[in-house]
């Protein structure tokens, strides 16, 4: 299932490949074409350093289909270091209790198992606490 | 642009209609709302609703739903905007009327969301938000409200239980609704001790799915006269604005910018302003949209928005009842005809038909009808003239 999907994001995905303005130096990610600080183009690749902080976090007891299996799991909005937001979940979280603030950086882990069809693992970016 | 006004409404009970299906329940609105109106013919008809591809296996619901209803050879066309298409379907008739393009046309919002099992509806409400960049870590439609809700808590200090008025108010004013869901009031125990979902949403802060439908007829105002015990209701303002799909993608994730845009024009175009309004169907999804939407519309300010049902004022008789029919909390959530809901519930408000829940001469009452997690808001606003 969405074999085309998944292999276009890959650069996302496994690297947190996401823009900068040539204009006004914003930080983009994920990527949009248009600048959300001025509005102008921007293109220009950029790979963030995949550290950040805690900015929400919940955790999902009620899963959507593909994600039951794992579920409770926990999701967060990480505010990366370079500015722009993403939403991902926390892994290798232990015993230790998540806190606004909290410290992390980037993963790749396996994202689900779309293997429902045809056995195709995500795999994906995931966050882990910063020691 | 003419004056519009809403010649009639009908709705159907939200529940779990097991026997009857999409056509059913949507033919039921429309028909209600025709037969409320006097009127046996529309020129157009505009549907909104969410999931029919993915749950009912079911596209073009203009075609599919004008067929049904008899509306032969007019023109009809489904909206779709998540959570939000019952409202942009009225905005759409109502955009149609105003023109002079149509003379009668029918906005209906339906979905029938018992047709496939909890979790495959759970996935398919996801697709309201970012498919690439919010659903594939497995954030739930709940979740992306939990997140907000969360930091909000942080931010400004209050408890999970501070949001339970919004609630218990929604219970309370559905017991005297019959097309209410959940037709039952609630405690502060239960809403503290409720299922948890996706923390700190528990089952109590969420609204529950459900099938309905309901419609309304529009004309052209110069056509309608008032009746004795029937007002004359009037589209006086109406707005939408979005926001960005995502959550992550927003400056400030904690304000409904939407809501404000949409808001502040609907009271443009209306000419009032937020202290004129006496009852407001919001958008209570969850506790935490209903503290947002308050603050975005001008009730509270920023973070505040809890403070008004701490201090009862959103009940009948306080400063801005919302929910007066029981809300999207006890009525019930059937995402793509929620915002026919809304308006249908204020239009009975502006024609004194609530009963227990009347606010005492209401004339001007607003609904703001929310898709995907504050993506996109539209805001109308009704008055009696
Ligand atoms: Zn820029």
């Amino acid at each position: 299932m969405e074999i085309p999907r998944h292999w276009r994001l890959k650069k996302q995905r496994y690297a947190l490949v996401g823009e900068v303005c040539p204009h006004c130096d914003y930080k983009i990610f994920p990527p949009r074409d248009v600048c959300p600080n001025c509005g102008d183009e921007a293109k220009t690749l950029y790979t963030f350093s995949g550290r950040g902080e805690v900015f929400s976090y919940t955790t999902i007891y009620e899963a959507p289909t593909g994600f039951d299996s794992m579920a409770p799991y926990t999701v967060a909005l990480i505010k990366l270091e370079e500015g722009p937001m993403v939403t991902a979940q926390l892994t290798d979280l232990g015993d230790q209790p998540v806190e606004i603030g909290m410290p992390v950086e980037m993963v790749t882990r396996k994202m689900r198992n779309d293997g429902d069809e045809r056995g195709v693992i995500v795999y994906g970016y995931k966050f882990r606490r910063r020691v | 642009m003419r004056p519009v006004a809403i010649l009639g409404i009908g709705q159907t009970q939200v529940d779990e209609h097991w026997e009857k299906s999409l056509r059913e329940i949507g033919g039921e609105a429309i028909f209600a709302a025709m037969n409320d109106a006097g009127l046996e013919k529309a020129d157009a008809l505009y549907v909104g609703n969410m999931l029919s591809p993915l749950v009912n296996g079911q596209n073009q619901l203009g075609t599919f739903f004008s067929d049904w209803a008899g509306l032969w050879h007019k023109e009809a066309v489904k909206v779709e905007a998540a959570c939000g298409s019952g409202a942009a379907a009225f905005r759409a008739a109502l955009m149609a009327v105003a023109s002079g393009e149509v003379e009668v046309a029918i906005a209906l919002g339906v979905e029938k969301m018992t047709d496939k099992s909890g979790r495959d509806v759970t996935a398919a409400l996801a697709t309201a938000a970012d498919a690439d960049y919010e659903v594939e870590q497995g954030v739930s439609f709940v979740g992306l409200n939990a997140l907000i809700m969360r930091r909000y808590m942080y931010e400004y200090g209050w408890k999970h239980a501070d949001f339970a008025p919004f609630s218990i108010n929604a219970h309370a004013n559905a017991v005297h609704n019959p097309y209410a869901r959940l037709r039952e009031s609630i405690t502060l125990e239960q809403f503290e001790k409720s299922a948890m979902v996706a923390t700190p949403i528990n089952l109590l802060d969420a609204s529950p799915i459900g099938d309905g439908a309901a419609a309304a007829v529009l004309v052209p105002a110069e056509k309608v006269n008032a009746l004795p015990g029937r007002p004359r209701v009037l589209v006086t303002g109406s707005a939408s604005a979005t926001d960005t799909i995502a959550v992550h993608s927003r400056r400030d994730p904690l304000f409904l910018s939407a809501a404000y845009q949409s808001a502040r024009r609907a009271y443009q175009m209306a000419g009032v302003g937020a202290d004129e309004i006496d009852v407001f169907e919001l958008h209570d999804a969850f506790s935490i949209m209903s503290a947002l939407s308050l603050e975005a519309c001008g009730f509270a300010e920023r973070g505040q928005g809890p403070r008004l049902g701490l201090e009862d004022q959103i009940r009948v008789g306080g400063r801005i009842p919302v929910c007066t029919r029981g809300g999207l909390k006890a009525r019930g959530h059937p995402v793509g005809a929620t915002g026919m809901y809304q308006i249908v519930e204020v239009v009975q408000q502006l024609r004194g038909e609530c009963g227990p829940t009347q606010v005492d001469g209401a004339r001007i009452g607003m609904a703001q009808n929310i898709g995907g997690s504050g993506a996109t808001i539209l805001t109308h606003i009704l008055a009696v003239g």
